[in-house]
């Protein structure tokens, strides 16, 4: 078990180390000239530059030096904490990490714990009562892109009825990024609901004299529940994501609208860092539920052990 | 035998077109391609025809999606706005087809090493969140419909590599293949000839499904402001313009939104029944 755990740990240091050096290279290796496009996000112009300035400004961001060298320099910061620094603000990029974290774990906690309830909730209506339009309204909520909903809310709930405020409010941004993500969880929940019912202890339970219902709480939902929970990343991960839309539409001072500003503004490091940021969290919600599975289903614990 | 098999499928077929949300949703995709190639079919106006006296005007029989703050008229705009979103789309379909296919096949068919080099590879793609991984690569490409849907594309990548691998395994232990290589065919002819059509069916169905997906991301992206530069106008920059004006001009934004949405929820609707038809 032990090995198992170990093991899982390391799998998951490597893959965040691979993703992390993926996207390095798409950032660093692609564009045609990344000094030039770095020279330009930092607000000048390469042509108004003596050959002698050019080389100044390339060795202040560390860009004269070979690309395996830069690697490295950003490889060692990131495991002192140290980002490097934005090429737009002139600040370390840990420090804006640091100033808009907090709106998006807020974000990102509230909306995946009403994706949970809500989702479940939906799977479980939907399933007991087995009303087609139930079972179709995840694959409804999936479909709308979350600018639109969002824009919807706003029209609807800040601009007709005036409830909750079009921009910097909790509220909306919560529900807009719980339509999706409770829809995914809801669509594989009730997938996973109708398999258990079909189980013959389902069909015991029922023949011994219970009453639906109780089948239904007693006997299906931990069982169905249970391979739920592998997409628990998936939706953490949806929810991460969904905040550079949602804090777009709603000016929400967080990671996902300064992910969208540097991209605008072509702010390397910074992007690197919430795409690194972002993949550790996915990667880490994977490992915990991984981890965590074996001790909920004793039938994977099993198995695991005999290993 | 191929008979037998065959007929039951075009009574459900029959049967498919006779559901009025699966006919409904055939018809809207038709309409939104058509009405891309030939949007004057559809409209009288031009998609960059001012009309000072008519500017901001809520949706009518003249204007069916009302007309922005230039009095242009909005529904002629989304008409003429879809080649470039269709395009993209199409551009992140075909990367993720053919880079799919290719990695799932390769994978599945070579096996061992191979196989778990690529598949952790793939794993590493799917470790950074989709929206995240395709605004690396437009920063790194720059704006555009292209960048825009080569990025997308890259991101639903891993979903297609992993259905055709899963197909392709399952394929190759059938007894046809077997068969054709007891009969003396090489391994390419077997792959090509017997593996690769069937294992076809699933990533088509991922394909439909992946349209919707992939809509979203682009729209989502020109939303953000990473698409063509104006005056093109893709779905998604329409929304986005729309949106300063969303106290006083509501549709110029939630119009063109719904028009999107219900692309997807057609497409999703599609792919949804031909998996049930595949089953």
């Amino acid at each position: 078990m032990t090995r198992y755990v170990l093991g899982r740990i390391g799998q998951a240091v490597v893959v965040l180390w691979a993703a992390y050096t993926l996207t390095f290279a798409i950032l660093y290796l692609l564009p045609s000239d990344p000094m030039e496009l770095q020279l330009a996000a930092a607000g000048v112009q390469p042509d108004s530059l003596s050959a002698g300035q050019v080389a100044a400004i390339k060795h202040q961001f560390g860009l004269d030096q070979p690309i395996w060298l830069q690697y490295w320099h950003h490889l060692s910061g990131l495991l002192r904490g140290d980002f490097g620094t934005s090429l737009t603000q002139q600040v370390p990029v840990s420090d804006l990490l640091a100033q808009r974290i907090g709106p998006t774990l807020l974000l990102s906690v509230s909306a995946a714990l009403v994706s949970l309830v809500a989702g479940s909730a939906l799977a479980y209506l939907a399933t007991f009562t087995r009303w087609t339009v139930l079972t179709r309204l995840p694959a409804v909520g999936a479909s709308f892109p979350q600018f639109f909903i969002a824009l919807f809310l706003i029209q609807f709930f800040s601009f007709q009825l005036g409830w909750f405020p079009a921009t910097g409010g909790l509220v909306l941004p919560v529900i807009t990024i719980s339509v999706l993500a409770s829809s995914v969880l809801a669509q594989v929940l009730i997938k996973s609901f109708e398999e258990t019912l079909s189980q013959p202890y389902v069909v015991t339970a029922r023949a011994k004299g219970l009453s639906r219902s109780a089948v239904h709480v007693r006997h299906a939902f931990r069982n169905a529940a249970l391979p739920a929970m592998t997409i628990l990343g998936v939706i953490v991960g949806l929810t991460v994501t969904s905040s550079i839309v949602v804090e777009t539409v709603f000016t929400r001072e967080g990671v996902g609208k300064l992910a969208q500003e540097a991209v605008l503004s072509q702010d390397v490091p910074v992007v690197l860092a919430v795409v690194t940021v972002a993949a550790a969290i996915f990667v880490l919600v994977n490992l915990v539920v991984d981890l965590l599975y074996p001790l909920l289903d004793p039938r994977i614990a099993v198995s695991g052990a005999a290993r | 035998m191929t008979v037998a098999l065959r007929l039951p499928a075009v009574t459900v077929n029959r049967l498919e077109l006779r559901r009025p949300l699966f006919a409904g949703a055939l018809l809207y995709v038709s309409f939104v391609v058509v009405s891309a190639f030939w949007p004057r079919l559809f409209t009288s106006y031009g998609p960059i025809d001012t009309n000072p006296s008519a500017v901001a005007v809520a949706p009518s029989l003249d204007h069916l999606f009302g007309t922005d703050i230039y009095g242009r008229d909005l529904w002629t705009r989304v008409l003429y706005g879809s080649p470039l979103t269709i395009q993209a789309t199409l551009i992140a379909l075909g990367i993720a087809v053919v880079a799919g296919l290719a990695l799932g096949i390769v994978s599945g068919f070579f096996g061992g090493f191979t196989d778990s080099a690529l598949m952790r590879f793939v794993d590493v793609l799917l470790a950074i969140p989709g929206l995240l991984l395709a605004l690396s690569i437009v920063t790194a490409l720059g704006y555009g419909t292209v960048p825009v849907a080569v990025a997308v594309g890259v991101g639903i990548v891993p979903g297609f590599a992993r259905t055709t691998r899963a197909e392709v395994l399952r394929v190759k232990t059938l007894p046809y293949v077997e068969a054709a290589r007891a009969g003396g065919a090489s391994w390419t002819r077997v792959l090509l000839r017997h593996i690769l059509p069937n294992s076809w069916g699933p990533v088509a169905v991922l394909a439909v499904l992946d349209a919707g997906v992939a809509i979203i991301a682009i729209a989502s992206l020109s939303f953000l402001g990473f698409g063509a530069a104006p005056p093109a106008a893709e779905w998604g920059t329409l929304i986005a313009d729309g949106r300063n004006y969303l106290i006083t001009s509501w549709w110029l934004s939630l119009l063109p939104g719904l028009f999107v949405a219900l692309l997807v929820l057609s497409l999703n609707h599609i792919s949804k029944t031909l998996q049930e038809l595949t089953r």
